[in-house]
């Protein structure tokens, strides 16, 4: 028997990847198996310090009934086989299955880290062209010095300020939330609505990383600038602004895409603090709940929830690296 | 000693470095003079709550919502800054090139297995993992130390890889193995030396971003109870932002010019140690 031949060679490269994650994805559940090892305190005592009933008797029930009695690379397995079927347990404190908890916090999170993406990528790139062709002059050392600073500002102080100013001082944006609450607003009123607090927690994840594509993207034209292909189009007599945009400017877009998927696991990390400075109802301020609470089985889900959004993130990337560079063939 | 010389005029000629370096010369001095200026527990009441600064000569950085001196916090936190900031990076940066050093000599499946080792980190989003690390371990200025180590190596150890699977080829090395040296010495002697420029790089930019997220982790709450940060300042000080912003401002602008003057520094010795690559 033949066995079917994938024809799309994208289709083969998403395969292909997805098949040389699986032994990452296995590492990182081990590894916070690990971390759950080292949690003072097993779910058996969680359990029974919820319940207020910490019987010596009940606690080995208990223990029995989790299989914290046997042998820990039993354990491991049982935990493997417990999250290969998404379960990924219960979080007393929400009185939820931490999978639904985290479905539930996943796309304002996912909204805020595009969108502060988006922000970066495009405030980024216009900056880089911009200083790439006045280097080392005035336009060129202002830009310089605003990327260091935004390199420099602790991220949750910035919203805080940003909060200090805009919010209780100006009134412009509201200090925290997605949406006003309980304001039956629909349809473009709440998207504006939503907009509106969206502002500030996207303006303070995105401008580190607005720094960053400043700096990638100069360095990046300035390269392209020195090749061939640009003296070619200069010798035609194209216009300066033309040869920028469609000459070097999609070259040297490149090394941006590379970095959005570089960048996807410090977004996320980002995140929990922006979260937490603008009340975002997202997976970061889950994470600050779930420390606070002591929640160390929903704080190890969220982690392997991350981790796999990376390793989906990057494969992602590569994919869409290979469709727009046709340089890089697909091994 | 020509090549010191050299390197520090190199240095000084760029003045953004030497800004940087003032900076970090003014937050050292803070953090060695912490318990002369402010002999007492940075934690102590002294003072009327919510003091701004300049109100009352004695506190001239003003006092936070429980009567504490904020500038006592301000010089005490930047022991800790520093300390765990360079504590941390320091660690990292050890284990990152025996890992990386090991790996890119050998090469081989002992490269491969390394690799694997330093991609799963990478892939764990570093931030939370810290989290999750110091909440699991309990917050001390060790745990978070250890935390900020564990997830910054990787890069290092990539680094490291890099610059000896290039090295390791050079002639001298060669030279080396043929008049018999062992591989550790040739590991350290010959091709460590060479490949320290990057590692300073990378190591001293690693600072800045260490300090960052130190105050991060101290801002969410996960910062050592009993020793005074600067994110701890800013977490407290959030409860009164709408009367009190000074409280929040002040540790703020010093995590930022701690972090600036790091950053300034790291790039001028990029310049500095790599001159070809100044003009870009």
């Amino acid at each position: 028997m033949q066995l079917p031949q994938i024809q799309s060679p994208m289709l083969r490269l998403v395969g292909q990847r997805l098949l040389k994650a699986i032994p990452l994805i296995l590492a990182i559940v081990i590894c916070n198996f690990v971390l759950l090892k080292l949690a003072p305190g097993d779910a058996a005592e969680v359990l029974a310090g919820e319940a207020a009933a910490g019987t010596a008797e009940y606690l080995a029930e208990l223990r029995a009934r989790f299989g914290l009695d046997q042998p820990v690379h039993m354990q491991l397995w049982h935990y493997i086989v417990k999250l290969a079927t998404l379960d990924l347990g219960f979080s007393f404190r929400h009185n939820q299955t931490v999978l639904s908890l985290i479905l539930d916090r996943l796309p304002a999170t996912l909204l805020l880290m595009f969108s502060g993406m988006g922000l970066a990528v495009v405030v980024g790139a216009a900056l880089g062209i911009l200083a790439s062709q006045r280097v080392n002059q005035l336009r060129d050392n202002i830009i310089s010095v605003f990327a260091i600073l935004s390199f420099s500002v602790p991220v949750f102080w910035l919203g805080l300020m940003l909060i200090v100013v805009f919010s209780v001082n100006l009134g412009w944006f509201p200090a925290g939330g997605m949406e006003t609450m309980a304001s039956g607003k629909r349809g473009v009123v709440r998207m504006l609505d939503i907009l509106q607090h969206m502002v500030m927690p996207v303006t303070t994840l995105g401008l580190f990383y607005v720094a960053l594509y400043t700096r990638v993207m100069r360095a990046s034209m300035l390269e392209v600038f020195n090749q061939d292909f640009v003296t070619t189009a200069r010798a035609k007599g194209l216009s300066e602004s033309r040869i920028t945009l469609r000459h070097v400017f999609r070259n040297a877009l490149l090394p941006m895409v590379t970095l959005i998927g570089v960048q996807f696991g410090t977004l996320l990390g980002g995140s929990v603090l922006v979260e937490t400075v603008f009340s975002w109802p997202g997976l970061g301020r889950l994470a600050f709940e779930a420390v606070f609470q002591r929640d160390i089985n929903l704080l190890l889900g969220i982690l392997l929830m991350c981790s796999v959004l990376v390793v989906l993130s990057n494969i992602l990337v590569d994919v869409m690296y290979s469709q727009l560079d046709p340089r890089i063939r697909i091994r | 000693m020509n090549i010191f010389i050299n390197f520090g005029k190199r240095f000084c000629r760029n003045r953004s470095a030497v800004v940087g370096l003032l900076l970090l010369v003014c937050v050292a001095l803070m953090a060695i003079f912490a318990p002369l200026l402010f002999p007492e527990d940075p934690w102590d009441m002294v003072a009327a709550p919510f003091l701004w600064p300049g109100q009352d000569p004695k506190f001239l950085l003003g006092s936070d919502i429980m009567g504490r001196d904020l500038a006592s916090g301000l010089f005490h936190g930047a022991r800790i800054s520093l300390l765990v900031g360079f504590t941390a990076t320091l660690a990292a940066v050890l284990l990152g090139t025996v890992v990386g050093a090991i790996a890119g000599f050998y090469g081989g499946w002992i490269d491969s297995a390394l690799m694997a080792l330093t991609e799963l980190f990478q892939t764990i989003p570093q931030f939370i993992f810290a989290i999750v690390v110091v909440a699991i371990l309990a917050p001390t200025v060790t745990t978070v130390t250890f935390a900020l180590a564990i997830v910054s190596w990787p890069a290092i150890a990539r680094l490291v890889r890099a610059e000896f699977m290039t090295l390791r080829e050079r002639d001298f090395v060669l030279a080396g193995i043929s008049v018999g040296m062992s591989n550790f010495r040739i590991i350290t002697t010959q091709i460590l030396p060479n490949a320290l420029g990057p590692i300073i790089v990378t190591g001293s930019l690693m600072i800045a971003t260490t300090i960052l997220t130190e105050a991060g982790l101290a801002f969410l709450g996960l910062g050592d109870p009993n020793v005074m940060s600067w994110g701890t300042i800013i977490g407290a000080g959030r409860d009164a932002l709408r009367s009190a912003w000074y409280i929040t401002a002040i540790p703020g602008l010093a995590i930022m010019f701690t972090v600036l003057g790091l950053n300034l520094v790291g790039e001028g010795l990029n310049d500095a140690l790599n001159p070809r690559l100044k003009n870009r």
